[in-house]
């Protein structure tokens, strides 16, 4: 094989594979951090039990989330030199920073939390976890201020004497327009995740307390209410990912009009494009068997006007002969990182496809939580039917898949460009890695992870069926007495 | 002094932070099965190994982590400060990094998966991914850095013509093992100083003898450097890191744990700023006659990326080691077997 295709696929499924972990990690902190805050004010035993519970799960979680990301980190140098070097200059400093103002304190506090029980006041205690939560706040900042730079190069001039892209405005980089919208939708994304993992296990336990004769009968309304936080906390979520989505969309239009041609299979201009929101037989318009198209839709997502004009791919596709020129006009003779004869487009299906399942799921994911919430109001009767238990697996899968699809419409929609416009992906590779070395590597990080994806979800299974611990009243641990530690190994 | 210039420093400052940091919960990682006991526990009774090595991942729980970003700071700095030093680096190394990657992801998972179950079986296999993580990383990485000085063949356009045997030589593969052999003496000496009882004993005697073959293997090493790539200054440096080293021995023997520690401690910054002075002016040298080595200056970003780091670099490094010192303060406390706190396991 192409090392190019297996760097490519290594690339895919380490990265959908890490941001399995990511938007629980970013989602889960906020609510651990929240109920934590929650018990320090009310002092409540139901909050200390619920922190220390999905706290629990959070860690169980955050590990995998924290060794995935080494391999990003190296993946860039070890199968991707040449596009290291190239924009190393641009690229480089926000991975710098990340590591700096982000993993620092998300590492550092989160020992904090873990071991500061009975040790660190408790209000400090509570705030460390706050702290966790920035913390991964700024890390995806930074990795997303990277990634919106591949999106829409921006704040950088070509050197054509080091045949390199340097940094020309770094503030340009930080507030790239994709970067600003981008940073909402990935974060409100997370918090429907984190929502709807505790929305998942609190309506499994609830089920499961609430069945006669169960032994944890007494904590019904423990998990009536973490089921309910976590649907508030998807359905709120929800509306931000639409909000940001729709801006997206529009700015996505403007930057990178093949991206969304491909996203709606659109051969051709149209003014007033419609909707498909399905298709059956082939996408290109030749041979369509059946299709739900909804008018004026994705004008209106593309532009903001039912009739605006969207650019379909075919006209985008012949003007690539033009951009190329100019792209040699701009960075000087040295085109060997652009190729001319390539197909400017995208994988066309799976942009279409990925693109529809993405808000399918998300649409999906924000009425299962409103509907849980409307049938859970009042004193409502216990989720006993066998219904539920498919809810509760569903529950925290729907979004999470959304987030596997948003990543895989945006970076393959991206192709075959690398830094978009600038620079493809077939130049980005190791000239001195050979393809048996990286079918290697993606062998051993396909077969690792997926060994640790089952000892992951069944630890996390098994912490869930032992539900919430009964409480105990924290105590602070006297530094200088012998007194037994309140948490160790 | 110039950015470039800086930065080389910085992030030898990184490089050291790492090896001063992680060395020691290596250290103790690959000295579960010493002072750990066997790891068997006989007919279900909890046994004083098993304590113990619930001790000895206790002390290092609340910091590895926070330690190991101190590599990920490096890797990182390095991209964006030296970008064709990370891209070559990162490229050259290949299977051994993939093999680093391997070991420190089964190693973390270790550390935080090892004591959520109640299950002996569960336990025996983490210990075996925190023990062989804990050896295998630092031995690779005193691979790969110790390569880095030697130099690899690197042809003119910075790309690596070698192969893995390449990197597979006498003085990188002696670098490993010093790197494993300090690491153990520096996790010696910080379980002699953070537990109490018989286990701090244990990890006294450990460290002494420990502590004696590393002095001979890093003599050996240090003796090629200066043959190799000498300068006055690798030299008075070498002398600096021995002299450490046996200080640390001798602060050991005498009782004196916190001076240890920090004798390992500084033993490890001299012999990572020797390396780094051997290395000056190049970031990479190539071994090949019509190769181009890597110098600070041509594998340099733009003034304007480093004075950006620069700044980051002057604000947050100050606020990182606060904060870190913080942690390091808030578990100050001595660790013993009949203090641990009874675990919430699940079966």
């Amino acid at each position: 094989m192409d090392p190019v295709d297996l760097a490519r696929w290594q690339f895919a499924i380490t990265t959908v594979y890490h941001f399995l972990f990511v938007p629980i990690t970013i989602g889960l902190s906020l609510i651990v951090a929240a109920m934590h805050t929650a018990w320090v004010r009310t002092k409540r035993p139901e909050w200390l039990r619920l922190a220390k519970f999905f706290g629990k799960l959070f860690t169980i979680n955050f590990a995998l989330g924290l060794v995935t990301g080494i391999v990003q980190e190296f993946q860039f140098g070890m199968n991707w030199s040449d596009y290291s070097r190239f924009v190393g200059d641009i690229f480089g400093a926000p991975l710098a920073l990340e590591a700096l103002l982000a993993f620092f304190v998300e590492s550092t506090f989160l020992g904090l939390w873990i071991f500061g029980w009975g040790r660190i006041p408790e209000r400090l205690h509570a705030a460390t976890m706050w702290v966790v939560h920035i913390g991964t706040l700024l890390s995806a900042y930074f990795i997303l201020a990277a990634n919106s730079f591949m999106q829409n190069p921006v704040g950088f001039r070509y050197n054509p004497e080091s045949g390199r892209a340097e940094m020309s405005d770094f503030g340009a980089i930080l507030l790239n327009k994709v970067q600003l919208v981008a940073f909402p939708h990935v974060i409100t994304s997370a918090y429907m995740v984190g929502g709807a993992v505790v929305m998942g296990v609190g309506v499994w336990l609830w089920r499961r307390s609430a069945a006669p004769g169960a032994p944890d009968a007494e904590d019904v309304p423990l998990y009536r209410r973490a089921t309910r936080i976590g649907a508030v906390v998807t359905l709120v979520a929800s509306l931000g990912v639409i909000a940001s989505g729709d801006i997206q969309g529009k700015i996505m239009t403007e930057v990178q009009p093949m991206k969304m041609a491909a996203a709606e299979a659109l051969y051709e201009n149209e003014t007033g494009a419609a909707f498909s929101v399905f298709t059956i037989g082939s996408l290109d318009g030749q041979h369509e068997v059946f299709a739900i198209k909804v008018p004026k839709v994705l004008a209106f997502m593309a532009t903001g006007d039912p009739n605006g004009l969207v650019e379909g791919i075919n006209p985008i596709k012949a003007r690539n002969a033009e951009m190329v020129a100019a792209i040699e006009r701009t960075y000087g003779s040295d085109v060997a990182r652009i190729s001319a004869d390539a197909d400017y487009t995208p994988n066309i299906p799976l942009a279409y496809w990925t693109f529809r399942l993405m808000m399918g799921v998300g649409f999906a994911s924000m009425a299962l939580s409103a509907f849980l919430l409307w049938v859970t109001r009042g004193r409502s009767r216990p989720p006993v039917s066998r219904w539920w238990v498919w809810a509760a697996i569903a529950a925290p899968l729907l979004p999470l898949v959304g987030n596997s699809f948003g990543w895989i419409f945006t970076e393959t929609g991206r192709q075959p460009w690398l830094v978009n416009g600038l620079m493809t992906t077939a130049f980005g590779v190791s000239p001195s890695v050979s393809a048996t070395e990286v079918l290697i590597s993606m062998s051993v990080f396909t077969l690792l992870y997926a060994v640790l994806a089952v000892v992951e979800v069944r630890l996390f299974l098994r912490y869930v069926a032992h539900g919430a611990e009964p409480f105990h009243e924290p105590e602070q641990v006297a530094e200088t007495a012998d007194a037994p530690l309140q948490f160790s190994y | 002094m110039d950015y470039p210039f800086i930065w080389f420093i910085l992030i030898g400052v990184l490089w050291t932070g790492y090896l001063v940091l992680e060395g020691f919960d290596f250290g103790v990682g690959a000295l579960l099965p010493v002072l750990g006991g066997n790891g068997a526990r006989v007919g279900g009774a909890v046994d004083e190994g098993e304590n113990r090595r619930r001790v000895m991942l206790t002390a290092i729980g609340p910091h590895w982590d926070g330690n190991e970003v101190w590599l990920l700071t490096a890797g990182g700095a390095m991209f964006a400060a030296f970008p064709h030093w990370y891209a070559t680096m990162f490229s050259a190394f290949y299977l051994p990094l993939l093999l680093l990657l391997v070991a420190l992801i089964v190693r973390n998972m270790g550390l935080e998966y090892r004591h959520k179950r109640d299950d002996d079986t569960w336990r025996r296999r983490w210990d075996l991914a925190i023990i062989g993580g804990s050896v295998v990383a630092p031995f690779l990485v005193g691979v790969a850095l110790t390569n880095v000085v030697r130099g690899v063949p690197l042809d003119a356009d910075f790309e690596y013509v070698g192969s893995l045997w390449t990197l597979l030589n006498l003085p990188s593969l002696l670098g490993g093992v010093v790197f494993v052999a300090l690491s153990v003496t520096h996790g010696a000496h910080f379980l002699a100083l953070k537990t109490s009882g018989r286990l701090r004993e244990a990890a006294r005697r450990v460290a002494e003898r420990a502590g004696l073959v590393s002095a001979v293997l890093a003599v050996v090493l240090m003796a090629w450097l200066v043959n190799a790539r000498g300068s006055v200054g690798v030299g008075v440096l070498a002398v600096v890191a021995a002299v450490a080293l046996v200080g640390s021995l001798v602060a050991n023997r005498v009782g004196r744990e916190g001076l240890a520690f920090v004798g390992t401690a500084i033993t490890w910054a001299a012999a990572a700023a020797a390396y780094f002075v051997a290395l000056h002016p190049n970031v990479m040298p190539t071994t090949l006659a019509n190769g181009a080595s890597l110098t600070i200056e041509n594998a340099a970003s733009t003034p304007m990326t480093l004075q950006i780091m620069s700044i980051a670099a002057l604000v947050f490094v100050p606020i990182v080691l606060l904060y870190t010192a913080w942690s390091y303060w808030v578990f100050r406390r001595r660790l013993a077997t009949d203090r641990l706190a009874t675990p919430v396991l699940v079966k």
